[in-house]
Formats: C-alpha cells, structure tokens, sequence
C-alpha cells in the first residue's frame, strides 16, 4: 500500500493525473455554477421581506462556506506535509491559497453589496464581518509568508505553521453570530433541526456550492501542477511527456 | 416574465447585477491565474531542463 501511495505522491505522476482529473471538476463546475445562478436570479420565487436582493446570497453564503472550507483543507494540507514531510501536500497547501483568499474576498465584496440596501451600510465591524476580513488577511499572510523564502522547503515549514494555527479562526467565523450579537443573520441553512428557508430557495444554493467545490477542484489541480513544476529540479521526466 | 422586469430586480438591479458581475470576474480571473501560473512553470521547467542538458554535456 505504501509503494503504491508513494508512487501516487511521486511528482510525473501527480502531474499527470492532475492533469486527467482537472476536465472532470471543471466541466461540472461551469454547468453547475450556471444553473445554480439560472436557478437563482430566474426561478426562486422573490423574498417577501427582501425582495430580490436576497438573489445576492446565491453568490454570498456559498461562497462565505468555500472561503472556510478551503481554509481548513490548506491547514489539514499543511498539516500532513508537516508531519509526515509529504512534499506534495505541502504544494496543495500553497495551490489552495490564492483560490482560497478569492473566496474570502467574493463573500466580503458580495456581502458588501447585499448588506448596503439591506442594512443600509457597506461595512460594518461586527464579529462575523470582522473575522471574515480576519480571515481573508490570513490568506494573504500565508502567501506573503511563502514569498519571502527563497527555499520552497523552509517557505512550507513556515507557511504551514502559520495555517494550522490560523484554523482557530474558522470557528470563530461560524459561531460569531451566535457568541455574539451580530448584525449578520444567525446559520439558517447548518442547523441541526430543519433548515429555516423555503426548498425552492434552497436549491439552488446547494447547486452553487456544489459547482463552487467544483471549481475548487479544477482550479487546486491546475495550481497544484504549476506548484509540482516550480519545485521540480531536475524534471527531467517532463521531456517523456506532459 | 419580460425581460425588463427580470434585468430590474424589483429595484434592486445595482446590487444584483454587480454581485453576479464581480462572481463571474472573480472566478474568470482565477481561471485565467491558473492556467497561466502552469503555463508559465511549464515554460520554465523545460528551460532548467535543457539548460542542464546542454552543462552535462
């Protein structure tokens, strides 16, 4: 198990299935995350109270569940190539990064534009507000951090120690709304009894989350190969094929 | 449903249409960053690789 996990681990090979897998995240990506927004500018019925701003949140929430997700996924990643000096996860830990800092400004700027008409303000610096940003300049710290190594090796120790430690943020984020009174709407969707929106509204926020993973997806492979290229020294197996 | 009224959103069209804009900006742009960050690693592997070709040899 171990020599076959090894050589799943092994650069030319990683690339190369990176390189099959990307199509089967990306082609479903683009369907889902078009439907999703077919679905939620078109077919959800218009909110009652919020009318058809609420459409925003179709962007927002699924994005604001990615911006986390990716987060801990870098950290787990950084936490593996910690521990058991895998290289590779370390790569997926630095690919996941700029992806994951996109998210996080996605739900900050679309949250933004939803929370002026519908709080009457652009910002406003409450829990969830804040910890979001929080986490957005966590990202950037990760990046920053990477950056200023020149040794890739050194640049992983450093960067993964940071991301495991910025993980505590995350639960910060999910609770705020409710160790806090915030401005931000409590969970409606993660709650362990029924969730609090209409079906039909629902839908397509599941669509886009699940197209949003998607492209995750595609976009991790294809930056996980620029990583495996940027590190490889002597990738002399790239002359055989690519 | 005409389509004047869709593109209006109940008033909200700002809002609305600039959240869906930037989403599809953004995840255009990261498209784009992705494809090339690989294109360009590419680029340069294949260069170190023939570089140390050509010292061996």
């Amino acid at each position: 198990m171990w020599t076959w996990f090894h050589k799943l681990a092994s650069p030319p090979h990683a690339y190369r299935i990176l390189g099959r897998l990307a199509p089967w995240f990306g082609w479903p990506a683009l369907v889902l995350i078009l439907t999703a927004a077919y679905w939620g500018l078109v077919r959800a019925p218009t909110d009652y109270q919020q009318g058809d701003a609420f459409r925003i949140l179709y962007v927002h929430a699924p994005a604001a569940w990615m911006s986390m997700f990716i987060y801990v996924s870098m950290a787990i990643a950084a936490g593996v190539g910690l521990i058991w000096r895998i290289k590779l996860a370390h790569a997926a830990a630095a690919a996941s990064a700029p992806i994951g800092a996109s998210f996080t400004f996605l739900a900050l700027a679309t949250g933004s534009i939803w929370g002026k008409p519908m709080w009457g303000t652009w910002w406003v610096w409450d829990a969830r507000l804040t910890s979001e940003l929080i986490l957005f300049f966590l990202y950037l710290g990760y990046m920053a951090l990477r950056a200023s190594f020149d040794d890739p090796q050194r640049a992983d120790r450093a960067s993964a120690v940071l991301a495991i430690v910025g993980v505590i943020n995350v639960p910060i984020i999910h609770y705020s709304v409710e160790w806090w009174s915030t401005l931000h709407q409590p969970a409606s969707v993660t709650k362990f009894d029924k969730p609090s929106i209409a079906l039909p509204m629902l839908i397509p926020l599941f669509i886009m989350i699940a197209g949003y993973q998607f492209y995750y997806g595609w976009a991790l492979c294809r930056r996980l190969r620029g990583e495996i290229l940027s590190r490889e020294r002597k990738a002399t197996w790239l002359d055989k094929d690519s | 449903m005409d389509l004047k009224e869709f593109l209006h959103m109940g008033g909200y069209a700002g809002f609305v249409w600039t959240a869906y804009g930037l989403t599809t900006l953004i995840l255009v742009a990261n498209w784009w960053a992705a494809r090339r960050k690989e294109a360009v690693e590419l680029i340069d592997a294949r260069r170190r690789v023939r570089f140390q070709k050509e010292s061996r040899q």
